[in-house]
Parts: C-alpha cells; sequence; structure tokens
C-alpha cells in the first residue's frame, strides 16, 4: 500500500493548482474556525480577569450577580457571619467599582478601582515598582502595568491625579496575570479608602473572598452561605457562571456558532467542489488504473489518502496562520484577548476532517462507478 | 504443441434493455495460442472493442466463457479479476492514458508499484524497460513533452514491466502517424512477442497487417472471417 499511496500522493501534490486550492480552502476553514473561537475564548477568559487575578478560594456574593464586573453590596454582617462559619480559615471583604479619574491635562479616564482588605491586603497584585506597604501612604493607590496602563498618562511612582475630585498618589506599579476585559486601567488601594473615594450605596462590599480551611469544608460553606441568603462559589464556579452567561445570555454563543457554520460551509463548498472537480479531471486516470488491475479498495484508500492528506496539511496551515496573525495582533495591541486552545484546535480539526469526510465520500462514489470498458472506448 | 493463451466459446453482449437492447456480440468464439500476434479488424460498431474488453477482465459478458491461461476470467470475483489482470495482461490503450502529473519512468513502473514491489525497485526497472523500447535519458520527463510516438513506447514499457502473458493493444497506431506506427508495431512484433507471449490487437489500420499471426474479422458482433499469415 505504501507505494500506492506513494502514487496517490505524488498525483495530489504535482496538480499544484488543484493542491494549491484545496490547501487554501481547508486553510480558510481552520483558520477562520479556530480564529472565531479563539477571540470567543479570549473575551470569556478575560470576563473573569478579577477572579483570576485576586486569586481567592472562595467567593460569596449576591446570588444575583452573574460576572464578577457586575457586584451587588453585601451588607457588612454576611462578612461577620461567613468569618464565623464553620471550615472558613479567614474571610475578607473586596470592593470592586469604578471611578473617573482626572489626568494631569484635563481629561478624565474611567478606571477600574479594586480595594483591598486593609489587614490582610489580600488578593494584591505582583509589584513591579514600591512597596506593598506604600499602600497606606496617605491617598495612596497602585497602577496596574497592563495593555491600558497608557490611558493614565502611563504614571509613575510619585504621579497624582484626581479620582472623584480626590487627591491620588501612585505609590507603585504592578502587574497583573489578565488584563480586564472592558479596557479600563486597574487601580489597587485599600478597602476603607476605596469606599471612602468611590460613592456607594448602602452596602459596600462586593465580595467576600473565603479560604476554606480545606477542600472538603466548601460544601458545608456553600451551604451556609446559603442559608444566610447569599451564594458561595468557588473561583472556578464563578468563572464558569461568567462564561455560561456570555454565551447564554449575551447572544454571544450564538453569534459564534452562526460564524462557526458559515465558516464550515464556505471551506465545505471551497474543498468539497475542488476536490470533486480534481476527481473528476482524473477520472480517466483512476479508470486506467481500474483496467490496469488496481482494486476498489485500493482506488478508495487513494482517495482517502488524498483527501486527508490535504486537509491535514491545510488544517496545520490553517493553524499556523492564525497563531502567526494571533502573535502579531498582541504584538500591535497588547490587550487583543484571542487565545488558541486544545478544544479550539479540536473543534476545528473535527470540522475539517468532516469536510474531509464529505469531499472523499462524493469522489470515492465516483470512481467506484467507473467502468474501465470506458477507457478502452476512448 | 502450441499452449492456449485464450480460448473464448460463446461469447455474448448485449447493452441497455427489452426494446431500446444492442447486440454487441452476437456468439463469439476465438482461439488463440502464446506465439501468436492475432488482429481483431472490423469497420467502427462491429463489437471490436467490446470483445478486447471481455476477453481481458474488464466487461463482463451476458454468456459465454473465457478461458484465459487456463483460467476463466468470468467465474473471480471483481478482486481476483483484478489480479489477475494485474499479473497476467498488459494494456497499451488507444490513447496511451499516460498520467501527466507523473514523470516518465514513473508511468511506467505503475504496475510494479500496484503489485507491491518497492518504489524505488520500481523505478529501477521502469528505467530498463524505457532502455529496451529506445527511450535511455527520457525517464525524468513528463510524458507530454515527449512525442506521440515516443509516448505510445512508453505504454508499451508499462504495458511489458510486469512481464505479462498476454498483452492487449487496443488501435495502438490510431495516434500515430503512419511510418510511427509501422515502426511501433514492428518493434512489438520484434521485440515482445515470445513462445510464451500472446499478443491481441484491435486496428483500423491495414499497413501493419504484414505484423499478424492470424487476422479476425469482425462483423456486426460475429466473427466473419479468419485470414492466416506467414508473418
Amino acid at each position: 500500500m505504501k507505494g500506492i499511496l506513494k502514487l496517490a500522493y505524488k498525483l495530489l501534490v504535482n496538480d499544484k493548482a488543484k493542491f494549491t486550492a484545496l490547501l487554501v480552502g481547508i486553510a480558510f476553514a481552520s483558520f477562520s474556525m479556530i480564529f472565531i473561537s479563539a477571540m470567543f475564548v479570549g473575551v470569556l477568559r478575560h470576563s473573569s480577569s478579577t477572579v483570576i487575578n485576586i486569586g481567592a478560594t472562595m467567593w460569596v456574593m449576591d446570588p444575583a450577580v452573574q460576572t464578577p464586573a457586575n457586584s451587588i453590596g453585601i451588607p457588612d454582617y454576611v462578612l461577620d457571619a461567613v468569618r464565623s462559619t464553620q471550615g472558613v480559615a479567614y474571610a475578607v471583604p473586596l470592593y470592586t467599582g469604578t471611578a473617573l479619574v482626572k489626568l494631569a491635562d484635563g481629561t478624565y479616564q474611567a478606571t477600574s478601582v479594586i480595594g483591598l482588605d486593609d489587614t490582610s491586603l489580600f488578593g494584591r497584585p505582583e509589584m513591579v515598582n514600591g512597596k506593598i506597604t506604600d499602600i497606606y501612604a496617605e491617598n495612596g493607590f497602585f497602577v496596574v502595568q497592563d495593555a491600558d496602563y497608557s490611558k493614565l498618562g502611563s504614571p509613575h511612582v510619585g504621579s497624582e491625579f484626581q479620582l472623584n475630585d480626590h487627591r491620588c498618589v501612585i505609590v507603585g506599579t504592578a502587574k497583573v496575570a489578565m488584563s480586564s476585559l472592558f479596557g479600563l486601567p486597574t487601580l489597587y488601594t485599600t478597602y476603607e479608602r476605596a469606599i471612602q473615594y468611590i460613592p456607594n450605596p448602602r452596602y459596600t462590599v462586593s465580595y467576600v473572598l473565603v479560604e476554606p480551611k480545606s477542600p472538603s469544608d466548601i460544601p458545608k460553606i456553600k451551604q451556609q452561605v446559603a442559608a444566610l441568603g447569599y451564594l458561595a462559589l468557588t473561583k472556578d464556579e464563578f468563572m464558569q457562571r461568567s462564561i455560561t452567561f456570555y454565551i447564554f445570555q449575551t447572544g454571544m454563543g450564538t453569534n459564534l456558532l452562526i460564524m462557526t457554520v458559515i465558516t464550515f460551509f464556505v471551506g465545505l463548498s471551497i474543498s468539497g467542489q475542488t476536490f470533486y472537480t480534481f476527481i473528476l479531471e482524473n477520472l480517466e486516470r483512476f479508470g486506467a488504473l481500474k483496467a490496469l488491475g488496481t482494486k476498489d479498495g485500493e482506488l478508495v484508500g487513494m482517495i482517502l489518502f488524498q483527501a486527508t492528506f490535504t486537509a491535514l496539511t491545510g488544517y496545520g496551515l490553517g493553524v499556523g496562520l492564525c497563531t502567526l496573525f494571533i502573535y502579531l495582533a498582541k504584538l500591535r495591541l497588547p490587550s487583543y484577548f484571542a487565545t488558541i486552545t486544545y478544544t479550539n484546535l479540536l473543534l476545528a480539526l473535527v470540522m475539517v476532517l468532516i469536510i474531509d469526510a464529505v469531499s472523499s465520500y462524493a469522489g470515492v462514489r465516483r470512481v467506484l462507478r467507473i467502468e474501465p470498458f470506458e477507457i478502452f472506448r476512448g | 504443441m502450441p499452449r492456449t493463451a485464450i480460448d473464448a466459446s460463446g461469447l455474448q453482449k448485449w447493452f441497455g434493455e427489452e426494446d431500446a437492447r444492442t447486440l454487441a456480440l452476437r456468439g463469439v468464439d476465438l482461439h488463440a495460442d502464446f506465439g501468436e500476434m492475432i488482429y481483431i479488424v472490423g469497420p467502427s460498431g462491429s463489437g471490436k472493442t467490446t470483445l478486447l474488453s471481455v476477453l481481458s477482465g474488464i466487461l463482463r459478458p451476458n454468456s459465454g466463457h473465457v478461458l484465459a491461461d487456463g483460467t476463466d476470467i468470468w467465474t473471480l470475483d471483481s478482486n481476483h479479476l483484478a489480479e489477475f489482470r494485474l499479473h497476467k495482461l498488459g494494456f497499451v490503450f488507444q490513447d496511451f492514458h499516460l498520467f501527466p502529473r507523473l514523470n516518465t519512468a514513473e508511468n511506467v513502473a505503475i504496475p510494479l508499484i500496484l503489485r507491491k514491489v518497492p518504489w524505488d525497485t520500481a523505478i529501477q526497472e521502469a528505467i530498463h524497460y524505457l532502455d529496451i523500447v529506445g527511450l535511455k535519458g527520457r525517464a525524468d520527463l513528463p510524458p507530454m513533452k515527449l512525442s506521440g510516438g515516443e509516448q505510445q513506447r512508453v505504454a508499451i514499457a508499462r504495458a511489458m514491466i510486469g512481464k505479462p502473458d498476454i498483452l492487449i493493444m487496443d488501435e495502438p497506431t490510431a495516434s500515430l502517424d503512419g511510418d510511427t506506427g509501422h515502426v511501433i508495431v514492428k518493434f512489438v512484433r520484434e521485440n515482445i512477442l515470445d513462445a510464451n507471449r500472446c499478443i491481441v490487437v484491435v486496428t483500423h489500420d491495414s499497413r501493419i497487417y504484414e505484423f499478424a499471426s492470424r487476422i479476425l474479422k469482425m462483423e456486426d458482433g460475429r466473427i466473419t472471417g479468419t485470414q492466416e499469415r506467414a508473418a
């Protein structure tokens, strides 16, 4: 079979125009499918950036909260109640909100503000410049050096600006694992200073961050928090809740599905049509091979090999092209969200193999129907 | 005593159904021995190509038998029939049916590749056969770069490389000018026909009759006459 497959390979790749058209079709389809799903995954991952950056094991919140960006204030007694819950090692408050910063040139910039527990500074970012204890200095804020950092005029230690008409001094710069979804620069300060500077409704605790004594305590903590009328989720559960919201309640999931289906059919029509034309143009050759003594099974093997070789090569090109494109985009736009995951790659591979199977099926049917007698008739 | 290469009897073949039925073969009997070069001649539509297809295991007859080198080929299933064609028969098609995407040596090597001979060995053997048919140094060229006569020689080399017992040639001179056709068939007669090989040729071309051992005349689906030749 090895020699026959080599024959099939040469018949395929030596027809350069057709082979190129086939590769372009498959590469386009896999590029588009991976790219669309990578953008979607990027958006979903960044929607949970706060959860990832803070890193708490459990989050207590109002049951109506769907995403980390849309917190609902919790009364202080919930914090006390959680702290006295069996199985809780410690629990601290977290403030998340937005504020308007007036820059030195007089322009305003919306900013995300995170207020860390004054005592423990739990969830603090990794420092780049300055000391973590400088956050206690008068009007002290840390700024995160991420893709949105320049929107605050790239401040350094000692820079000053106004935040909701309060003086704000940068006492350090920090970095986090992931920038926010909405393109806002991020400031860190203490919880008390955050609720003092930013106008708030009646309840000021956005989330209670909980560290259980052991993983086995998590179900009990959840139960007791539920008895209070609130919701306790692990980090992964909170991220999944956010992903579910974006997929099923914003239309993003439907759009992704539609785009993927369109891409699949475009890829199928380009590759399927080209491969079928390739088979039709070589029908006489397949007929000659049949007359010379090639068995039907061997002809089917040749066609499947040609289709699969094209599909996998095109898929590889699509993956490479997509990776290159995202890499170049991230060089230019550091906050670019697209993320390729193994699931993206697997999904695209399955789609490409379906295209391959459909294209082969049509070709195989046609080739099996050839009568070598036609070859004698000329 | 010559050995029997082909013994066909009572061959009938029709196309279409009921009222639209066309009879292509009307009870043909044919005998050929090894060492013979048999010509089947006759006007267009007389059934020559149909007979050739039935004899070579490509077109199933509606009735009759074909014994080729002792094997009743139409009792074989499709896989064994393909095996039989691969190992016992060599084909030279009217339009050559060379593969334009393969070079000349690869074209010639196809029967060996189908027999699972290693690629490099098959190519070496193909180069040797190209040498035999007078195409030394043309192995790497695509067939389309060769003249009609050279392409026919490539087709002959491809048919011969598997050392078939029976060589089937369909209108071997149809795509060639008169002189080239004459040279090619003379080459086949002098270099390929031997006591262990039978060659069956379908042709219209009376200029090559001189090379036949026997000429069978076909008309309207029947063999209407046989002419023994001294050649």
